[in-house]
């Protein structure tokens, strides 16, 4: 990957892609051995690990593209993953939601793939190759985790009564931090116009469009409330991700360089 | 052990599905969910291969598991799942009369004439 010339904006960018997965895939992690039968352990586990390989190569690219530290050092994925506070973190709100029951870590799976299918698909595009080189992969991923959500979305959704009811409970806790994901920002906005970012007013019809399609085959009521939380971009987190990061970094924080 | 089902599901042998203390007061929780035999085709003018089975409620469910569990190193660019109750097999009672019968008849190995040197296609 060519190492460019430094771009805040950019760098800004794909660290904002890159903490969204990172984070995701983490929350998804917490799953392992907990998971309601075996053959979803392992698919939950695939897809925190597809979005651990998109955050590896969208910090790399936020990396060179921030140009060097204080120190003339050029920061690596390790770098940004392990060792930034919890107010570096632009991960939007949505993806560090705690994963509830498994109705709950679905329905946050379908509002974000749901995003991440247009977004990556936009992305292919994009004039940062950096960038478009993730959005290739990653397209196929997030196309298999959105199928993943969707199937189990709608089986619980239009399954036993207790299953819907906990279907829509876990829905209505996720629904108000997807908004976050189409929030109007003046980094986007430029980028945008400079041609490297996908534009959130285009995506956020074809998400509704998704989303709405998939609540009505579930027999979910789609949330009416108007609470829009947001914070995560500018890095005010909830009260929780201290706790994942305290996981997330623990071991690379005791015994720096650590490595398999 | 005479009273209670048994059920071989999971590959796990004959294991009993009533009568097994699964935590207090909690009933213990049938397995509903049928068993599925997986068939892989690793590349394109191969045949599928039976690479193993899972459980799952319903084909579509089984054939998403089993492109999770079985084709994660990519091993395949195609994948059958068949329920385990449809597959018809052979008795081991049968084995005598069913395959015994080919063990002395060696003549119907392509053995008993040389291919000449430098042929291809054959």
């Amino acid at each position: 990957m060519s190492s460019g010339t430094a771009d805040p904006d950019v760098a800004a960018y794909a660290l904002r892609l890159g903490d969204d997965a990172l984070v995701l895939g983490q929350r998804l992690c917490e799953w392992a051995a907990r998971s309601p039968q075996l053959e979803e352990d392992v698919a939950l586990l695939n897809l925190a690990l597809d979005l651990l390989g998109q955050a590896r190569s969208l910090l790399t690219r936020a990396g060179e593209l921030a140009g060097p530290d204080e120190d003339g050092r050029v920061r690596t994925e390790d770098d940004l993953a392990f060792l930034r506070h919890e107010r570096e973190f632009t991960n939007a709100l949505l993806v560090e939601v705690d994963n509830g029951d498994f109705g709950q870590t679905m329905a946050r799976q379908l509002l974000f793939s749901a995003w991440q299918v247009p977004l990556w698909t936009a992305l292919c595009a994009s004039n940062d190759e950096g960038i478009a080189g993730v959005a290739g992969k990653a397209v196929k991923e997030v196309t298999y985790h959105l199928d993943h959500a969707c199937t189990w979305v709608v089986r619980l959704g239009d399954g036993t009564e207790q299953s819907h009811r906990r279907m829509q409970a876990g829905l209505d806790e996720v629904w108000p931090y997807a908004f976050e994901l189409f929030a109007p920002d003046p980094l986007v906005e430029r980028l945008v116009g400079r041609g490297v970012a996908a534009d959130p007013a285009v995506m956020e019809p074809q998400w509704r469009a998704t989303v709405e399609q998939v609540l009505g085959e579930a027999r979910l009521a789609v949330p009416e409330t108007s609470w829009r939380p947001s914070g995560g971009r500018s890095g005010q987190h909830l009260t929780s991700f201290g706790y994942l990061l305290a996981e997330l970094q623990h071991l690379h924080r005791a015994h720096p360089g650590a490595s398999w | 052990m005479s009273e209670g089902a048994f059920t071989a599901a999971g590959g796990h042998g004959a294991v009993p599905t009533t009568g097994v203390p699964s935590g207090e007061g909690a009933p213990a929780r049938p397995r509903a969910q049928p068993l599925w035999e997986v068939f892989v085709r690793s590349a394109r003018g191969l045949s599928h291969t039976h690479v193993g089975s899972l459980h799952a409620p319903d084909a579509h469910l089984a054939l998403r598991n089993a492109r999770d569990l079985y084709t994660r190193r990519q091993e395949g660019v195609s994948i059958w799942v068949v329920p385990a109750a449809e597959v018809v097999a052979s008795s081991p009672d049968e084995k005598d009369a069913f395959f015994d019968p080919a063990g002395d008849k060696p003549y119907r190995h392509p053995t008993f004439y040389s291919v000449p040197d430098g042929l291809t296609h054959l």
